[in-house]
C-alpha cells in the first residue's frame, strides 16, 4: 500500500517496544536500514497487508512501555505493519486506555461507577486528585467500572515502563491509591481471588468449586481437582457428541442474550467456510459485573480447557481470548496457563496425543465497553475500531476475520466442563426447565458479602440477597448492570432465571445484583448511568451517538426536580429512549434507556 | 531560504488570431479572414513539403478531418500526434503481434483478473482511475507485481516489486520467457494453436538465464523466478505497461518482448487475460484510429493496402499516396534536412514536449512556414507565423475521444469559447475551402457518420448509441450487437480458418539504452509523472495543488549524501545535450546511481533539456525515459523550499 | 477458451411491503424493492456507489418478526418477509433521528431533510437551547477543498470512499468516539500534512456538504451560488488515455465544479485531482 508517514521519528524506546512485539523490521520499507537487496526486490501485497491484526497489541506495546502514543511511534507501527496512519489513529483515539497526547508514565484510574460510586468513590477521587496534581508524575483518570465491585472504591494504576508494572487498590483509600500510583511495586499484593467467593470451599460449587482451592499457577494442581477430564471425554465422543450434550444440557449464553450454546456451536461447526475461529469473551465490562475475573484469576486453566472442548466442537483450530484492558492481574494468569498448557501439549498441534491441534491467543481489551459486543471485539481483534457491525450476517456465519465464529462469554464456557463431566441429563437437572445449571451472581453495594455467588437458576433474589447479608434500608436493586433494570425491595420473590425475571418485565442480563439503600440519591445514580452510555457510545449509529447525550442533558435538568417539573422531559426521555431501543444497531443503544425507564416506572423516581 | 513561489507558469486562453510578417517582430492581431488567408498561402506554398502534427488531445472527428485535410489537401501522409511521443511502439508492437493496435482488454477485466503485472508504469499517479479498477482487482484477491526502477506508489501496492535497471526490460521479459518454458509453464495449445516462430523465440531466450538476468537487470534471479511463476501459473493475467516500456530507443521491441510473455502464457484473447497500454492523453488511441498517423487511414487501415487505399480515394474523390508518410520523429528530421518547408501544427508543443527540446526549437525556427493552432500561446506557438485560437476540445466542442480500453465516448461543449477562438474542424475546414477543397460538415455528428462509413470497426456507433450505453469499445461492426470486452478472441478458435492470422513472437533484441553511464555522466536519469500535473504543464499549471512542489532533481539518501547535498538545495544537473539549474528532492524510492525528474515545469526546468533525442527506429519515439547526467552542487549554495 | 461471465442467474425472492407482494432477486436490500415498488424512504447514509454503512438509522423500517427495526438500506430481503414502511413505530424512531441530527449538526445544505423534518414533524428546538452541537468551524487549510464539520452527520461515506471501497488512500478516518467522534485525518492535521490526494472522491459522496469544492464554499458565502442556473454537462477528462467522464457544472460560462456520472463503467464516480479540479485552465480568459 503506498502509505504516507509524516517527519515524525519513533524514539529509541517506542521503536523497541515495537520491535519486541514484532521483531526486527525485515527490510528498509519496513523501517530498518536501507541495504542494496531493499532497492532491487521488495515483498508486499496480501502479506503485508494480513497483519493489521497486530495493531492492538502493537499499541499496547507502546502504551505500555511510554505511557501514550506519540505521531512518530504511530507512524513506525504503521510501516511495520502497513497499516494506514489515519486508521490506526482512529483505533487508538477508540480506546480510553490509550492516549495520542503526552501524559505521565503512571495513570491511577479510580472507579466512579455504581458500586464504587455508592462506597464513596467521588470524596476518593476528591482526595486524590489534591494529592495527586499537576507535576506529581500520575494521571489521575476517572474510570467506568473496574470489576472490583466487592472490594468497593477501587483503583487501578499503570505505571508505564519495561516491563509496564501495575497495582490495583481496592478497598481504596486516598492513601492507598497514591501509595499504589506512586510505588506500584510496594503496593501490597492484592487478596487472593477466593476472597471474591464467599461460599468458596463449598464442594458442591461446579463452577467456583476450584476458586481457593487450586494453585492457580500450577496446571498439576488443576488436574489433581479434576481438570482435563471433560477434554478426555469430548474426545472420547467426537465433535457432534459435544455439541449434542451441551444442547441437551439446554446450556444458553452468559454474557446477557441468552442464545442457546449448542445451536450456535451446531451453526458454527456447519458453516462450510473455513477457517472456524473460537472467541472467548472475556471483555467483561458491564458495570457491577466481575465474575470472569474471578474465574480467571482463581481457576485459569478451566478456561483453557473449556475453550479447547469447544473449538475441538465447532471445528477451530484457533481461539482468541479477548481479555479486558483493566484486568492485569486475570492476564497475568491465562498467560501463565496458556503457556503452561503449550508447554505440556495441553494446546498445540496434538493435544492429548489425539491429534488435533488448537493454540489460543490472548487480545487485551483497551478500555471500551461495547467491544462486548461480539461483533465490535472482533473490530477490535482485527485492528479496527471496535465498532459492532450490523448482523445479519451473524458470526456463525461470518465472524473473525469474516470466518465462521463461535464467539461464548467465559461463564458459558466453563459450564461445559461440568456438562461433560456429570453429563447433560444430570446438567439439565439443575435449575429450572428453561433455565438450567448453576448461575453465578455479582452481588456488590449493599451488602455484607459482597462478591460472587453460585446458585443454580431459580433461586430467588431474595434468598440470594439474603447469603449475601443485604443491608438495611434497601431501596433499589439493580439487576443487570446498566443495561439491565431496576426491581423494588418488595419484589425479592422474582425467580433469578431468564424467564422469570422476563415475567417480572426486568431483565437477568450478565448477573449484576447490585444492591442500593436510600442513601444513595437515585437521580444521581441514573445519572452515573447515563453518563457512563454517553461515554461508552461508539458513535456509529445516530439514535446512540446523540440519543445518550440527549438522555444524559434531560437527566440533568431534572436532578434536583420531581413531578409536573420532571414530566416535559420524562416525556423526551420516553420518545428518544424508544427510538435507542429500536432503531440502533447495537445492544449497547438498544439497552442505553433500560434502567432510567425501570428506574421512572418502577421505582417512580422523580415522583 | 528563498521562499519558492510555487504557482507554476499560467497560460491565458488566446482569443483572436495573431499573425507577423516576419519571425523577428512580435505578434500582431489579426482578422480570421486575414489569418486564414496568410494560412493558406504558406501552406499552399509548400506542397510537397508538408507536415501536420494533429493532436492527441481533441476530438476523434477532429482528427479526421486533420488527416483527411493532409491526405486529401495537401496530398501528404505526414500526418501524426504526440502520439509519437508516448505510444507509438505500444501500437506498432500490438500492431505487429495481433493486426490491431489497441490495448486487448477492458478495465473491468482488470477487475476480475487473478494477477496484475504493471511494468513500467506508475498507473497509481499517471492513470488513477485505471488503478482504483486495479485495486478493485487486488480486493476481488488478484495479485500484482510491478516492474520499475523506481518503487513507485503503485509499486507499494504489488506483492513484489522489481528494481531493474533503467532499459533491461528485454533481459527481464526475456527471462521470465525462458524460466516459463523451462520450468514446463508454457501454453503449449495456444502456442501451437495460435502463434509463430516459437521455436525461433526459444532459442532466442535460451541464453537468458536467471542468473544472466539478474546481473544485467540487477534484480535477484529468485524475485524474477516469482514473476514468471506467478504470471504463467495463473489462470487469468493482465500485462499492463505505460512510458517506462515505450520511451526508449527501442521501444517497440520492448513492447514486443512484453507481449511474447502473453502468447507463451496464453494471456490474450480470453476474458481477463489480456495486454493493456495505459495511455497518455486522452485520445491518443482515437488519433491512430482516425489516421492521424502516418501509415493507417481512418479505422486503422493500411495505406499500403490497395483495396483500402481505392476505398479511401472513391470516398474522398481524391488520389492517396501509396507509401507511407514521414512520422513525428521523421519530420524533425527532415526540417533538418530542409525537405519539410511548413508545418501546421494544431494542439501540440513540441518545444517543449520533444526529446532534446533546444534542438525541436531549431528545427521548427528553421522552417519556412509555421501555423500553430492552440487554445493558449504555447512555446512552439510563439515560433509560428500564424497562430489560430482554438476551442478546448474537452469541454468547448462536440465529438467524441477514444480511451485506453478502445472505448469511444461522447465529448460535449459545456461551455462558450473565449473571444473568437473557434472550432478547429471548422477552421480546418475553411483551410480546405481556401486551398480549394468545399468542405460542409453540419456538425461533428455529420464528420463521425461520415468517419463510420469508411470504419468498419466503428461503423456500428451511432452517436445515439454511444449516448446509451456511455461509450462503445470497438470493434463494433454492427449497429445491433456488441462485441466482447476483450480483443483477439479469434485466437482460441477451433477452426483455423477463423482463428485468422496468427500471432508472431518478436524476436527482439537487448539493447542498451544509447546515453550509456560513465564516469563524466554517472546518474542514470529516468523521467516520469506526477498525480497532479500533466505533460508540459500547460493545462494543469492553472489549479492550486496543494500537492505540487514544482520541479526538482530527485536523489536517493545515499546519492544525496554523497554530493554533500540537501532538500531544496539547486544543483546543476548536466547531461551530454544539456545543463539546467534544479532543486535537490531526497526520495528514498530511489537507489544509487538513479535520478528522477518530470517535464511538468518547462518554464522552471527544461528537463528535456537533459533527454536524448535517440529514436526507436519503428514507432520514433524518443528515449526520455534513460540519459546519463551528473550533479553538481553550485559554488555558493541557494535553497528553495 | 473462456467467455465474459455473466454470473449464476440470481433467483427471484416474493415478499410483502406495505402488503403488497413484491419480487427481488436475490441480494437485492430491502430498500431496494422499495424503490423499485414506487415507495420512498428516507435515506442520509446510503451511497448508490458504496456498502451500506447503516449508521444514520434513518430508512429503518419494521420487519414482521424482528425485535428491533431494521435498516431498508443494508438488510437483505428474504423470502416470505413481511415489511412495513410507514408504521407508527418507524415514523418515530425517523422523526427522533432527523431531531438527534438536527439539534447537533447544521443540516442547511443536506438536500430533501427540510422536506422531511415537516413530513415527520420533527422539532429538534425541543432539546432545549443547551443541547450540545457538534460546533466545529470550517477548515479551509488548502485551495481546493472545505471541511465543515458542523455539517458533518458521520455517515462514513467519506471514509469509506477514502478507503478500501474506492480510492484506497485512506487519509481520513472516525477518529474519538462517541459524540465527539469526528472525521480526521492522521494526528488529527491539516490536510495539507495528510496522505490526502485531493481526488474529491470524498467530496462526491458527502450527502450533507460537510465536505465542498472550495468554489462552492466561497461562492455560497459570497452568496452567488446559484445551482438552478447552473448547467451540467458530461463530457470525457482530457488529462490521460483513461477516459474518465466528467460531468461540468457550469454558471454563467464559468466551470464551479466536476462530477462524475455514479454509473459510468470507466469512473463508477470517482475522478482524480486533474479531473476534479484541473479546468481551471479553458477559463483563462483574461
Amino acid at each position: 500500500m503506498d502509505l504516507h508517514f509524516g517527519d515524525s521519528k519513533p524514539t529509541d524506546e517506542e521503536r523497541a517496544a515495537v520491535d519486541t512485539l514484532l521483531g526486527p523490521p525485515e527490510s528498509s520499507w519496513e523501517g530498518a536500514d536501507r541495504s542494496d537487496a531493499d532497492l532491487r526486490w521488495a515483498r508486499g501485497g496480501r502479506a503485508a497487508r494480513d497483519r493489521r491484526d497486530l495493531l492492538l497489541p502493537g499499541l499496547h506495546a507502546v502504551n505500555d512501555r511510554i505511557g501514550w502514543i506519540s505521531e512518530g511511534a504511530l507512524d513506525y507501527l504503521c510501516r511495520r505493519l502497513t497499516v494506514p496512519p489515519a486508521e490506526a489513529y482512529g483505533v487508538a483515539t477508540f480506546y480510553a486506555m490509550f492516549s495520542v497526547k503526552p501524559r505521565p508514565a503512571t495513570v491511577l484510574h479510580v472507579c466512579t461507577d455504581l458500586a464504587c460510586a455508592a462506597a464513596g468513590a467521588s470524596e476518593l477521587c476528591a482526595g486524590v486528585e489534591a494529592r495527586l496534581g499537576l507535576g506529581s508524575g500520575v494521571s489521575v483518570e476517572r474510570s467506568p467500572c473496574l470489576g472490583l465491585c466487592e472490594r468497593a472504591p477501587a483503583a487501578l494504576a499503570i505505571t508505564a515502563g519495561d516491563p509496564v508494572r501495575t497495582a490495583v487498590s481496592a478497598p481504596a483509600t486516598v492513601e492507598r491509591a497514591v501509595l499504589a500510583a506512586s510505588a506500584p511495586d510496594s503496593a501490597p499484593e492484592e487478596p487472593s481471588a477466593a476472597l471474591a467467593v464467599p461460599q468458596a470451599g463449598d464442594p458442591s460449587l461446579m463452577l467456583l468449586g476450584r476458586v481457593g482451592v487450586v494453585d492457580p499457577a500450577s496446571l498439576d494442581d488443576y488436574r489433581a481437582h479434576g481438570g482435563y477430564t471433560a477434554l478426555r471425554q469430548a474426545f472420547a465422543i467426537g465433535p457432534a457428541g459435544v455439541i449434542r450434550e451441551v444442547t441437551d444440557a439446554g446450556l444458553v449464553g452468559r454474557g446477557g442474550a441468552a442464545f442457546p450454546t449448542g445451536r450456535k456451536w451446531q451453526a458454527t461447526a456447519a458453516a462450510p467456510d473455513h477457517p472456524h475461529y473460537l472467541v472467548c469473551n472475556a471483555d467483561e465490562s458491564e458495570p457491577g459485573t466481575f465474575k470472569d475475573r474471578v474465574v480467571m484469576e482463581g481457576d485459569p486453566y478451566s478456561l483453557v480447557e473449556a475453550m479447547t472442548i469447544a473449538a475441538y466442537a465447532v471445528g477451530a483450530h484457533q481461539g482468541y481470548l479477548y481479555l479486558r484492558g483493566e484486568y492485569p492481574r486475570a492476564l497475568h494468569r491465562m498467560e501463565h496457563a496458556i503457556g503452561q498448557a503449550r508447554a505440556r501439549g495441553l494446546l498445540g498441534d496434538d493435544i492429548l496425543g489425539q491429534g488435533y491441534a488448537f493454540d489460543i491467543e490472548i487480545r487485551r481489551g483497551a478500555g471500551a465497553y461495547i467491544c462486548g459486543e461480539e461483533t465490535a471485539l472482533f473490530n477490535s481483534i482485527e485492528g479496527y475500531r471496535g465498532e459492532p457491525r450490523s448482523k445479519p450476517p451473524f458470526p456463525v456465519e461470518k465472524g473473525l476475520f469474516g470466518k465462521p465464529t463461535a464467539e461464548n462469554n467465559v461463564e458459558t464456557l466453563v459450564n461445559v466442563l461440568p456438562i461433560l463431566t456429570i453429563g447433560a441429563p444430570a446438567y439439565a437437572a439443575i435449575g429450572t426447565a428453561k433455565s438450567t445449571g448453576p448461575k453465578l451472581f455479582c452481588v456488590s453495594g449493599s451488602v455484607d458479602r459482597p462478591g460472587i455467588y453460585e446458585l443454580p437458576f431459580g433461586a430467588t433474589l431474595g434468598e440470594l440477597l439474603d447469603l449475601a447479608g443485604v443491608r438495611d434500608r434497601l431501596r433499589a436493586v439493580l439487576l443487570g448492570g446498566a443495561a439491565g433494570g431496576f426491581v423494588r425491595p418488595d419484589e425479592l420473590d422474582i425467580p433469578l432465571t431468564f424467564e422469570g425475571t422476563r415475567e417480572a418485565g426486568t431483565t437477568l442480563g450478565s448477573g449484576v445484583v447490585l444492591a442500593f439503600d436510600d442513601t444513595v440519591p437515585l437521580p444521581r445514580l441514573l445519572l452515573r448511568i447515563a453518563e457512563f452510555f454517553r461515554d461508552e457510545s461508539c458513535g456509529q449509529c445516530v439514535p446512540c451517538r446523540v440519543g445518550t447525550v440527549r438522555q444524559e442533558e434531560a437527566l440533568h435538568r431534572i436532578v434536583e426536580r420531581t413531578g409536573a417539573d420532571a414530566a416535559a422531559d420524562i416525556t423526551l426521555l420516553r420518545e428518544v429512549g424508544r427510538a435507542m431501543k429500536d432503531a440502533s444497531i447495537c445492544g449497547l443503544g438498544q439497552t442505553a434507556w433500560n434502567a432510567v425507564e425501570s428506574a421512572i416506572d418502577r421505582l417512580g423516581a422523580y415522583e | 531560504m528563498t521562499k519558492r513561489d510555487r504557482t507554476p507558469k499560467t497560460y491565458t486562453r488566446l482569443q483572436y488570431p495573431l499573425v507577423r510578417d516576419s519571425r523577428d517582430e512580435p505578434f500582431r492581431r489579426a482578422t480570421w479572414d486575414e489569418a486564414l488567408d496568410r494560412a493558406a498561402r504558406g501552406l499552399g506554398a509548400a506542397r510537397g513539403a508538408f507536415g501536420l502534427f494533429s493532436c492527441a488531445r481533441a476530438t476523434n472527428e477532429m482528427n479526421y478531418v486533420a488527416q483527411k485535410f493532409a491526405r486529401v489537401v495537401m496530398g501528404t501522409n505526414n500526418v501524426d500526434s504526440c502520439n509519437r511521443t508516448c505510444h507509438a511502439p505500444s501500437v506498432a508492437g500490438l500492431s505487429a503481434a495481433f493486426g490491431s493496435g489497441g490495448g486487448t482488454s477492458s478495465y473491468a477485466e482488470v477487475e476480475h483478473t487473478d494477477l496484475v503485472v504493471m511494468w513500467g508504469s506508475n498507473a497509481r499517479f499517471a492513470h488513477p482511475i485505471f488503478f482504483q479498477h486495479v485495486l478493485k482487482g487486488i480486493r476481488n484477491g488478484a495479485r500484482m507485481y510491478a516492474v520499475d526502477p523506481r518503487r513507485t506508489s503503485t509499486a507499494e501496492w504489488a506483492e513484489g516489486w522489481l528494481g531493474l535497471n533503467v532499459g533491461t526490460d528485454i533481459p527481464m521479459a526475456h527471462a521470465i520467457g525462458r524460466e516459463i518454458i523451462r520450468a514446463g509453464l508454457a501454453n503449449d495449445a495456444f502456442i501451437e494453436r495460435a502463434t509463430t516462430n516459437f521455436e525461433e523465440y526459444r532459442q532466442l531466450v535460451e541464453p537468458w538465464t536467471l542468473s544472466l538476468a539478474e546481473k544485467v537487470t540487477g534484480v535477484p534471479a529468485a524475485a524474477i523466478r516469482e514473476l514468471a511463476h506467478a504470471y504463467a501459473r495463473a489462470e487469468r493475467a493482465q500485462l499492463c505497461w505505460t512510458l517506462g516500456i515505450t520511451e526508449h530507443h527501442n521501444g517497440t521491441d520492448n513492447v514486443r518482448a512484453l507481449i511474447n510473455l502473453s502468447l507463451l502464457t496464453g494471456h490474450v484473447g480470453r476474458f481477463g487475460s489480456g495486454l493493456q497500454p495505459l495511455r497518455g492523453q486522452n485520445n491518443v488511441q482515437g488519433g491512430g484510429d482516425m489516421g492521424a498517423i502516418p501509415n493507417r487511414l481512418p479505422g486503422f487501415q493500411d495505406i499500403l493496402d490497395p483495396d483500402t487505399r481505392l476505398k479511401f480515394e472513391s470516398a474522398w474523390d481524391t488520389v492517396i499516396e501509396p507509401h507511407y508518410g514521414l512520422n513525428l520523429t521523421e519530420m524533425f528530421e527532415a526540417m533538418e534536412e530542409g525537405s519539410l518547408k511548413a508545418v501546421y501544427c494544431i494542439g501540440e508543443n513540441p518545444a517543449q514536449s520533444e526529446a532534446d527540446s533546444e534542438q525541436a526549437v531549431r528545427r521548427m525556427r528553421a522552417l519556412d512556414f509555421l501555423v500553430v493552432q492552440d487554445i493558449f500561446l504555447t512555446k512552439t506557438a510563439e515560433l509560428a507565423d500564424v497562430v489560430l485560437p482554438a476551442t478546448a476540445g474537452w469541454a468547448e466542442t462536440e465529438g467524441t475521444t477514444t480511451n485506453s480500453e478502445r472505448r469511444v465516448q461522447r465529448v460535449r461543449a459545456a461551455v462558450t469559447p473565449p473571444g473568437e477562438a473557434r472550432e478547429d474542424i471548422d477552421i480546418l475546414c475553411d483551410l480546405a475551402s481556401r486551398l480549394g477543397h468545399q468542405w460542409k460538415y453540419a456538425d461533428s455528428e455529420a464528420v463521425w457518420n461520415e468517419l463510420r462509413s469508411v470504419s468498419p470497426d466503428h461503423y456500428g456507433m451511432t452517436y445515439e448509441r454511444l449516448e446509451e450505453h456511455q461509450g462503445i469499445q470497438w470493434p463494433c461492426p454492427e449497429t445491433d450487437r456488441i462485441e466482447p470486452t476483450y480483443l483477439h478472441g479469434r485466437l482460441w478458435d477451433a477452426d483455423p480458418a477463423s482463428r485468422g492470422r496468427l500471432a508472431p513472437f518478436g524476436l527482439v533484441q537487448h539493447d542498451p539504452p544509447v546515453d550509456l553511464t560513465d564516469e563524466r555522466f554517472p546518474i542514470r536519469l529516468t523521467t516520469g509523472r506526477r498525480l497532479d500535473s500533466y505533460n508540459t504543464g500547460v493545462q494543469s499549471g492553472s489549479f492550486a495543488s496543494p500537492l505540487r512542489r514544482g520541479e526538482f532533481v530527485e536523489l536517493c539518501p545515499e546519492d544525496a549524501e554523497r554530493y554533500g547535498v540537501v532538500v531544496g538545495e539547486k544543483v546543476q544537473v548536466s547531461s551530454r545535450r544539456g545543463a539546467v539549474v534544479a532543486p535537490v528532492w531526497v526520495d528514498p524510492a530511489l537507489r544509487p546511481g538513479l535520478a528522477f525528474m518530470t517535464m511538468h515545469f518547462p518554464d522552471e526546468v527544461d528537463t528535456n533539456q537533459l533527454t536524448i533525442e535517440a529514436n526507436c527506429p519503428i514507432a520514433g519515439t524518443a528515449e526520455f525515459k534513460a540519459s546519463a547526467i551528473r550533479i553538481e552542487k553550485l559554488p555558493v549554495a541557494i535553497q528553495v523550499r | 477458451m473462456t467467455v465474459t461471465s455473466l454470473g449464476i442467474p440470481r433467483r427471484l425472492l416474493e415478499f410483502t411491503i406495505d402488503g403488497e407482494p413484491v419480487r427481488a432477486p436475490e441480494g437485492a436490500t430491502i430498500l431496494d424493492a422499495c424503490r423499485s415498488a414506487g415507495k420512498d424512504v428516507p435515506t442520509l447514509c446510503q451511497g448508490d456507489t458504496l456498502t451500506p454503512k447503516n449508521a444514520c438509522r434513518v430508512c429503518v423500517v419494521e420487519v414482521e418478526g424482528a425485535r428491533t427495526l431494521v435498516p431498508a438500506c443494508s438488510r437483505k430481503a428474504e423470502a416470505g418477509m413481511e415489511v412495513r414502511t410507514d408504521t407508527e413505530r418507524a415514523r418515530h424512531s425517523r422523526k427522533i433521528v432527523l431531531e438527534l441530527l438536527a439539534s447537533s449538526v447544521d443540516l442547511s445544505t443536506t438536500p430533501e431533510v427540510a422536506g422531511w423534518l415537516k413530513e415527520y414533524e420533527a422539532k429538534p428546538d425541543r432539546f432545549g437551547p443547551d443541547a450540545a452541537r457538534v460546533d466545529e468551524e470550517p477548515r479551509v487549510d488548502n485551495d481546493l477543498y472545505v471541511r465543515d464539520y458542523d455539517k458533518c452527520i458521520l455517515c462514513y461515506k467519506c471514509v469509506d470512499a477514502c478507503g478500501d471501497q474506492w480510492q484506497n488512500t485512506f487519509a481520513i478516518s472516525v477518529v474519538g468516539r462517541g459524540f465527539d467522534a469526528r472525521i480526521a485525518v492522521e494526528h488529527d492535521g491539516p490536510l495539507t500534512d495528510s496522505a490526502c490526494v485531493y481526488c474529491g472522491n470524498c467530496i462526491e459522496v458527502c450527502p450533507t456538504g460537510a465536505l465542498s469544492f472550495k468554489s462552492e464554499f466561497d461562492m455560497r458565502a459570497a452568496g452567488t451560488w446559484n445551482e438552478p442556473a447552473q448547467t451540467e454537462t458530461t463530457t470525457v477528462c482530457a488529462y490521460c488515455g483513461v477516459g474518465c467522464n466528467l460531468t461540468l457544472h457550469v454558471q454563467d460560462n464559468e466551470i464551479v465544479k466536476v462530477t462524475s456520472p455514479h454509473d459510468n463503467p470507466v469512473t463508477h464516480g470517482n475522478l482524480c485531482i486533474k479531473g476534479r479540479f484541473g479546468y481551471q485552465h479553458v477559463q483563462n480568459r483574461d
